[in-house]
């Protein structure tokens, strides 16, 4: 079962000029602030001017309204959008390597890296690694459930996040 | 035409109407320094490089141009570091060029090396490091107009030493546009909250206007004059508001907050609807947070979005130009009735009315013997001097009298350190509001603790015949420190007896400056007209001052503005 969604957490995504220093900008508006980053994703866009920041933000101690003032007083930052988790499609990559010495346990994680489309990345004698692509909280799910194996070493990227498309024409 | 580096940065500076520079030479900068020369813009050479930024920052204040400061690399940017947080935080308009090694040195430790974008990220608005000497004529552009527009701020420029050496050649460009396509500030105000505004206005049985700096930034006195006189609504002035709403005006209630007068501090507190003009709620005017105004409603007027809702809940919040939006609210409440559309509001004015007169600033009359009276001293200056007279003040007690019992009748003739509290501010702040308005008398009120944090610029002032004028209220203690021990902390005071060294007078003269010593009350009016007479260089006078003044009334940190402390002969009980 997955944990209640977290309602402190915030996704903000921020068009910025790619600059340098503008991630620094941005890190230390948020410690300066006491704002809390929970994870953080940053890549170029289409267009090389601007990259594109995924950040989700604890906000149980400031207001989001805050944060994306703040933000928005950044020269560099030219767009920020808060992301509805209900109106948009979140995307998280977790690479993990978890123990698998007895081949009880090796088979039961091939089992679980079928069920969730996961993938075997390398093989170890006692371990193996895996990855996954999804949304956060079925990573929480596949985290939870590799746990009881022994994890050995964890990765996870932070979520990416597009708002939901448009299903219906709205001039039909 | 073809420039080098060097020449392309005055050439900037030109070009944005620069007139005087603030600066001190070095390592890294020495190549913007030789075509200086030949330059049409005056150099203000500084005896430390902070000098120069507050000195900028008081330039900027007094004229509402853009104060300029030009320094080195390494030190001299982290000498930087407290004019231009100084400046952020009174949205001060400033642009700041350092120096910095050269583009292959940068990240090697190299001599004089500091990372000053790094350092004084959090101390701009917006910071730039160099890495094209191509870019400088835009880069300059840009600056000026990252400081001067919207909420104004300083704005830092760190130029390599390789951008500027006569090789670093470039095809000189007037830039036409910028290059900013993250930065619009807002300026006309949402005119649906505008009308609700209007309508709050002449609703409100009990309203207070609630000036603060951002009045003076947006050139907006005229309107909010017009605001008041309309609605017959009062007025209270923050501290980076002095002057912004004449003090001699019948609905001005003076400044309000930790060491507001009685009246200001307490209409806010029971005032049923705060309408905040370029005023941020800042904790020096709230007090307790949770206590204060308890039954006010709020319209809130910023330029700066963030600003709105950030400390206060704000019913109204409208986001732009204070001149702008004011004038707006001007014609918004002119179609609801203007004058006519007021509800009676005869108690209220009965009720401030009734405080001023119970509750007047006052202090207690000087005993012979005694050390001068503080507030006297400020009086005084206050009564023998123009009435445009600018007056730059410090960091302390000093600070509060001069704020509490000078008579601002004019904008722009107020200047201190209201939201960083830098001591050491008024001397070269002073010299730069004399170097922007040199037809008008300037005078520093200082105290002998600040005074020694920046004296050293008076030789800087005498060098180049700048007539400012200091009075320092000298009680011979870190003043407000010791108020604090007095009050909070049994009287054990801790590290704050500065005692009677350096002769003040000695000082100045070996300065070249004149310098008056003042202990007795009958010597403080002619010593005054003495120096009001001395215009070719600066003048110092040591007013001897009584040690355990204290400023009232006074708000204890942490309390709420209801528990006003007044002055102790306005005690009951």
């Amino acid at each position: 079962m997955s944990a209640p969604e977290n309602c402190d957490l915030h996704t903000i995504v921020v068009l910025v000029e790619n600059k340098s220093g503008v991630l620094a900008r941005i890190a230390g508006l948020f410690s300066r602030r006491g704002f809390n980053i929970e994870s953080l994703a940053v890549a170029p866009t289409d267009d090389e001017r601007f990259s594109r920041i995924t950040i989700v933000v604890d906000v149980s101690s400031t207001s989001i309204d805050q944060v994306v003032k703040q933000l928005d007083k950044l020269v560099n930052v030219l767009e920020i959008r808060e992301l509805d988790p209900a109106t948009s499609v979140e995307r998280e990559l977790l690479m993990v390597t978890v123990a698998a010495a007895t081949p009880e346990s090796r088979r039961e994680i091939i089992d679980l890296v079928q069920i969730f489309d996961a993938q075997v990345l390398n093989v170890g004698f006692k371990e193996l690694m895996v990855s996954v692509a999804g949304s956060p909280r079925r990573l929480d799910d596949f985290e939870a459930l590799l746990g009881r194996y022994g994890i050995v070493e964890m990765q996870r990227t932070g979520k990416i996040a597009l708002s939901e498309l448009v299903k219906v024409d709205p001039t039909a | 035409m073809q420039l080098n580096g060097a020449q392309a940065v005055l050439k900037a500076l030109e070009h944005e109407g620069v007139d005087t520079v603030f600066g001190m030479p070095g390592g890294a900068i020495l190549p913007v320094y030789d075509p200086l020369i030949e330059s049409s813009i005056r150099h203000i050479l500084v005896r430390h490089e902070q000098g120069a930024g507050h000195m900028a920052s008081g330039y900027a204040h007094a004229t509402g141009r853009p104060g300029v400061a030009v320094v080195t690399s390494g030190p001299a940017a982290t000498n930087m570091v407290t004019p231009l947080l100084d400046a952020y935080m009174d949205s001060i308009p400033m642009v700041c060029i350092t120096g910095q090694v050269a583009l292959p040195a940068i990240g090697t430790d190299a001599f004089q090396e500091a990372d000053t974008t790094g350092i004084t990220m959090s101390a701009t608005k917006h910071n730039y490091l160099v890495t094209d000497v191509n870019d400088i004529p835009q880069i300059i552009h840009d600056a000026f107009h990252l400081a001067t527009t919207g909420r104004p701020g300083p704005v830092l420029v760190d130029i390599p030493k390789d951008l500027v050496l006569p090789s670093a050649e470039l095809e000189w460009y007037t830039p036409t546009g910028h290059d900013l396509p993250g930065y619009n500030p807002v300026m006309d105000g949402d005119p649906a909250a505008i009308a609700q505004a209007a309508r709050m206005i002449c609703e409100a049985e009990r309203p207070v206007i609630y000036s603060g700096g951002g009045i003076l930034r947006s050139r907006a006195a005229e309107v909010l004059l017009e605001l008041a006189e309309m609605t017959g609504i009062p007025v209270v002035t923050t501290l980076m508001n002095r002057g912004g709403f004449p003090d001699d005006h019948e609905l001005c209630l003076g400044m309000p907050g930790m060491h507001g007068n009685y009246t200001a501090v307490m209409a806010m507190q029971e005032a049923d609807l705060l309408i905040a003009l370029g005023s941020r709620f800042d904790d020096r005017v709230t007090g307790d947070r949770g206590s204060f105004a308890p039954d006010a409603k709020v319209i809130h007027v910023d330029i700066d979005p963030a600003e709105l809702g950030k400390v206060r809940h704000a019913h109204v919040p409208i986001a732009g130009d204070a001149k702008s939006i004011i004038a707006g609210l001007n014609g918004a409440i002119r179609s609801l009735g203007g004058a006519e559309a007021q509800p009676d509001r005869t108690a209220w004015r009965t009720t401030l009315s009734g405080w001023q007169e119970k509750y007047p600033l006052t202090y207690e009359e000087h005993q012979p013997g005694e050390r001068l009276k503080p507030q006297a001293v400020v009086e005084q200056l206050r009564d023998n001097t123009p009435d445009d007279t600018i007056v730059v003040a410090g960091v302390g007690q000093h600070q509060m009298w001069a704020s509490q019992y000078w008579k601002f009748n004019h904008p722009y003739t107020w200047i201190n350190s209201g939201g960083l509290g830098t001591m050491g501010y008024a001397v070269p702040a002073a010299i730069g509001a004399q170097v922007g308005q040199p037809d008008r008398m300037v005078w520093a009120v200082d105290g002998d603790g600040c005074f020694q944090m920046t004296c050293q610029e008076l030789t800087t002032a005498a060098l180049e015949k700048i007539p400012v004028k200091i009075a320092i209220l000298n009680n011979s203690y870190l003043g407000m420190v010791r108020q604090w021990q007095e009050l909070f902390y049994d009287e054990r005071y801790s590290e704050t007896h500065l005692d009677t060294l350096p002769d003040f007078k000695m000082m100045a003269e070996s300065m070249g400056c004149v310098g008056f010593r003042v202990d007795s009350p009958e010597e403080v009016e002619a010593t005054i007209q003495k120096a009001n007479e001395v215009d070719d260089r600066p003048v110092v006078v040591d007013f001897r001052t009584l040690e355990d003044e204290k400023v009232y009334p006074m708000v204890p940190a942490g309390a709420s503005n209801s528990e006003l402390l007044v002055d102790p002969s306005q005690r009951e009980g």
